[in-house]
Parts: structure tokens; sequence; C-alpha cells
């Protein structure tokens, strides 16, 4: 990615009229949203309601029955691989439990993918393997170490790292809170944030994590019952009427992160 | 500046207007300085003491160019040359401070390679601490294996079942096929030189005798060590890596108990039987060649078996197979508690499992054979 490239505000994403079944069972019906150039948009919803299907169909790992999914502008339902490489080579994802290759150590984690899809030398490269590793935060010492070595908190950020390798423009993360400390989670929400103002990202979530929704997401799609229920701020959602994002945001948990959010501002 | 040619998706480095000043352009992405690399240690720095970059050309830039500029500056700097990046775009200067400010904590390379007298010594230590631990496993089991000898209701019956058939029962066809395979090849082979010496009929004695007592048990167990005792290896292994095994253990119940001992007492079940079937089945084979090479009837054929195979060299190589039973099983369930961690180490140490199962069973049959001649049996 570079800063200079694109405009803020224009469509990075653009799902229309998805349809995803298994077998009998609807998973999504006529989904249709847009993520914007620039911004933090987070995919939230009840657990089994096709938060993580919807991000594994936008970065061409599943099919959808119907719909279609742009990305940059192009189309990605019906791609096979190859067809979808050079728009992996211009976004990052962050699996759900880190699915980092084990066998590497987390340097050569993030080296595979620029050894890979860059011309670049080998002292260049674990340069710059190096500098993703301290941008996630890691201490230096993580970069020869192996995944199985490191704590749940320091997986997620060596797979944040191997997601930035190649500087996308655009990162995909699947639950990057879940799992993680209250600590280590708000380390995350200032990661997210952070990146998003220094590298210029666009950045599509999927989370249960509500105060990393208050903190970091700028827009928010809630899905539930196969549909979009309401997409907004966090702000406009909170005042919503409808009763499934009501329970979403006004249950307990929910409560007390809005509190907190409006306590800090 | 006219030298800085070339299209704008490349990164360039060149003399500024000033003496002092050199001029960055073009597009320090990460494509885009690949070529620039090698150029950057040749470029050669204006002498003179302060040096400005003038950095104005600039049109993108991205973590990998932020980190090769500052880079470039920190070796001048270091020097003790003093440097001022000039006229760099507020969001790239702000990119090349977070690259700074986070540069400090970065370091590359790995430890560096031990030599080979170090790997040496390290390889030799972790194959006797793995000797070590394996002893330590056998009297694990050994004691498991007692208390629930004391207690027989505490033996699973399920899993033993379970193992029997997919050890035992499943491995019926291609320990059949192999060792009918092997009569014949022995048949065959011996066929020559006995018909030289007229001696037709002990064609009986070389396949029934070679079969029972040596190689019918042998085979089995390597079969068996390949089919089974990986399986055990990869199975217990990903358990260990899912966390299954520590599951185990905080509901209370003894991962030995549950996955080795079933699997030691099934195959201590099972391979005997499949050594008494492939001794048949080797036999049969031999019997088929017999009569096709050297005119033995089959009448004859067994006939001449009962004087050439005693009960004591039957025994013997039946009660050979719970040995190699117990080594195939124990070796496949210790390597697969070995397993750490990750994937790669799943396929390793099914790979020793298989080999060290093998070794073991074989190195065990030569004890059997010098034991049996000093007492001549």
């Amino acid at each position: 990615m570079s800063v200079a490239t694109g405009q803020t505000g224009d469509a990075v994403i653009e799902i229309r009229d998805l349809n995803t079944r298994f077998g009998s069972a609807v998973v999504h019906e006529d989904v249709s949203l847009t993520v914007r150039r620039g911004e933090v948009f987070a995919l939230v919803g009840a657990s089994g309601c096709g938060k993580s299907t919807l991000l594994r169909e936008t970065i061409a790992l599943q099919q959808p029955v119907s719909g279609s999914i742009r990305v940059f502008g192009q189309e990605v339902v019906g791609l096979d691989d190859e067809g979808a490489l050079p728009l992996r080579r211009r976004w990052g994802v962050m699996f759900e439990r880190g699915a980092l290759f084990s066998s590497l150590t987390v340097a050569e984690n993030v080296g595979m993918v620029l050894h890979e899809h860059t011309p670049l030398g080998e002292r260049l490269i674990a340069e710059n393997s190096a500098v993703k590793i301290a941008l996630t935060g890691l201490p230096a010492d993580a970069g020869p170490k192996y995944p199985s070595e490191l704590s749940g908190g320091m997986r997620k950020r060596a797979a944040l790292a191997r997601a930035l390798a190649l500087d996308p423009e655009l990162l995909f993360l699947d639950e990057p809170t879940a799992g993680l400390d209250p600590l280590s989670a708000s380390g995350i929400d200032e990661l997210v944030r952070h990146l998003r103002d220094a590298l210029g990202l666009s950045i599509m979530m999927v989370t249960h994590d509500l105060d990393l929704l208050w903190r970091s997401a700028d827009r928010v799609a809630v899905l539930g019952e196969g549909r979009i229920l309401g997409t907004g701020t966090m702000q406009e959602l909170s005042h919503s009427e409808h009763p499934l994002i009501r329970e979403y945001f006004y249950g307990p948990r929910g409560r007390a992160a809005r509190e907190q959010a409006w306590n800090r501002k | 500046m006219t030298h800085i040619a070339g299209p704008d998706t490349e990164a360039h480095i060149g003399p500024g207007a000033a003496p002092a000043e050199a001029r960055c352009a073009g597009a320090w992405t990460l494509r885009g300085i690949a070529p620039l690399e090698a150029r950057l240690d040749a470029f050669s720095w204006p002498p003179a003491g302060e040096l400005s970059i003038d950095c104005s050309g600039i049109a993108a830039m991205d973590t990998s160019g932020a980190w090769l500029l500052h880079r470039t500056v920190r070796a001048l700097e270091q020097r003790g040359r003093s440097v001022r990046v000039l006229g760099l775009r507020a969001e790239f200067d702000a990119l090349l401070k977070l690259i700074a400010s986070r540069a400090a904590a970065t370091r590359t390379g790995a430890a560096p390679a031990p030599s080979v007298l170090e790997a040496f010594g390290r390889q030799r230590w972790i194959g006797l601490l793995d000797m070590l631990d394996m002893l330590a496993f056998l009297g694990e089991t050994a004691i498991v294996a007692l208390r629930s000898l004391a207690q027989a209701r505490r033996i699973r019956w399920r899993p033993v079942l379970h193992n029997l058939q997919t050890g035992g029962f499943e491995a019926l066809p291609i320990t059949g096929l192999l060792s009918f395979l092997l009569g014949i090849v022995i048949a065959y082979q011996g066929a020559e030189q006995l018909r030289r010496f007229g001696a037709n009929i002990y064609v009986a004695d070389l396949v029934g005798l070679s079969m029972v007592r040596e190689l019918s048990p042998l085979m089995t167990a390597i079969i068996v060590a390949g089919r089974s005792g990986s399986a055990y290896t990869a199975q217990i292994g990903t358990m260990k890596v899912t966390e299954e095994i520590d599951a185990l253990r905080t509901i209370g119940v003894a991962p030995i108990e549950l996955l080795v001992l079933p699997k030691v007492l099934a195959l201590a079940i099972a391979l005997p039987l499949l050594t008494v079937y492939t001794d048949v089945m080797g036999i049969l084979g031999g019997m088929v060649m017999a009569r096709a090479q050297l005119d033995v009837s089959y009448a004859t054929f067994l006939d001449r078996l009962d004087d050439a195979i005693s009960l004591t060299s039957y025994m013997i190589g039946v009660g050979k197979a719970p040995v190699f039973a117990a080594i195939i099983a124990l070796v496949g369930c210790h390597q697969g508690f070995q397993v750490s961690g990750s994937a790669d180490s799943v396929g390793r140490r099914t790979t020793t499992s298989v080999v060290q199962a093998i070794f073991l069973v074989i190195v065990t049959d030569a004890l059997f054979s010098i034991v049996f001649s000093w007492l001549g049996i």
C-alpha cells in the first residue's frame, strides 16, 4: 500500500445481495454492505450468525450461492486461487487462531511472504520482517521464536505482523482480541487505530469485543437472522430500535462498555 | 534532475541541487525499493559536513520504504554525519517517525548456528534423554498395567476391541498377501539348489522352518509397525497439540490408562494371531511354488511339513510376537507423547516412531536368536 493512493470515502469492499446456504440452512439472505477506504469497519453479531463466513467469502476462501462481492472494484465471487492472487497481494488477513506456520519462526513467517512476492534481498527481507514485528508491539526477541513458544496474545501480534508483511491496503481481522487478557486486548485496540492512522489502512474486522468496537470502529454492521440489521457508528446503533441490536448493546456487558466509552469522552 | 529517470514505480536517489544535498524521489514502496537497495550502497554521499536529504520528490511511501530511508539516515549518523531530512510530506514523515520509534526494538538474524561438535553433542544428549524418557515411560506404563490387572474392571475393553479391529483385523489382507508372496519367493529361490541335489522334498523344510521361525513374525511386526505404530504416534501427538491429553488429565483419566494400555493389550493379542495367519499364508505360497517348480504334490508337502517343523520352532515364532507387539505399541505411544506444539513435530515423531520400532524389533529378534542358540533350541 502507499499512503498516496486513493481518496478517503470511496468503497473498498462492496457486497451486494449476497446469499449463502449450507444445505438447507440459510446463512445470508440478501446481505449488502460497503466498506469505505480508510475506515475501520466492524462486523458484529451473535455466534454462528455467519460473520466469519462473510469474511471468508470476501477473501475468496469460500463461495456464496449468489450475489456479488467487489474488492478494490474487482469481483471476487467465482475467482479461483490464481485469479485471486493479484488481489491477495493487496490485502492481509489475520486469522482468529493466528494460523502461523508452526515449523517456521515468527520472523520466517513474515519473511516467507516477502520471499514469495517481492524481489528483495535477504538482508532487506530480514530487516523488513523485524520492522513489521516491532510495529505490532512484539519484543525483538520474539522474531527467532517458534509460534509454540509464544503466548496467545503474542501469537496474535505475530499473525498481525504477517498480515502486514506486504504493506496491504486492506486488512481483514478475524476476532483480533478473542482470547486475550484485557491489557493485551486494549493494546490491540490501540494498534488497530494506530495502524489505520499511520499507514492509511482500511480495516474490516469481525469481533465480539464491545470495548474494541467503542474504541476503534468507525462504522459497525450488525448481522443477525441472515440479514444486516443495522449499519452505522456505535453512537447511532446504540439508539437503534431493533430488538436484537438493543439486546446486543444493552445487555449487561454492552451497557458497561458503553458507559466506559462515555466516561472517556 | 535529468539522471533520475525511469518509471515512477521505482525509488530513486541522486545528488541534489546544493553540494551537500542528496535527493530522493519516486515510489519508496515495497515493490519500488528492490532495485534501489543495491544502488544505495554504491551511492557516493557528498563528503561535506552537514548533509541534507531532499525528499520532496517522494510520491509514495510505505513501511518498507520508510525503513530503508530510516536505515540510510541512521547509518550516516553512525558515521558521524549530521543529517537533515527535508521536504518529506506530512503523512510520510509521520510514517518515518513511527518506524524510527519502533526501530529501536528491531533485531534481525537468528541465533548463530552451533558448531559441528556442539550440534553433535546436543544430538547425542537429546538421544540419551529420549532413551531415559522411554525407560520412564515403560515404567509408568508397567505400573498402570499392574494396577489395571489388580482391578480388571479398570481395563477399558471398548478401545481394546477397537484397536483389535484396526490394528489386527484390518491388517489381514496386506499381511496375508505379502507372506504368501514371500513363501513363493523362498520356494522359487530354493528350488534351483534343491533340484541340483535331488532333494526336492526338502522345500517343505526350507519354506516351513524359515517362515514359521523367523520371517513370518518379523515381517508381520514390520508391517504392523508401519501401519499401527505410526497411527498411534500421530493420534496421540495430535491430541497433545490440541491439549486433549491435558484435558484427560484434568478430568481425572490417566492418559496411559485410556490411550496406551488398550493399544498394548490389543496389539499383544492381535500380533500372535496375525503371525499364525501369516505362517499359514506363507507356507501356502511355498506349497503352490513347490508343485509348480519341483513337482512336490500338496499331500507330500504337508506330510513332510509335519516332520520338518517341531512344536518348539512354531512356539518360538509365535512367542516372539507379543514381545514385538509391546515394542511397537510402546514406541508408538511414547513418540506420540513426545510431540511438542507443532504440526512439524507430529511428522517428525511419526517417522522416528516407525524407524525406532522396526530397529528395535530386528535387534530383539537377533537377541532372541542368540539366546535360543545358547539354550540349544
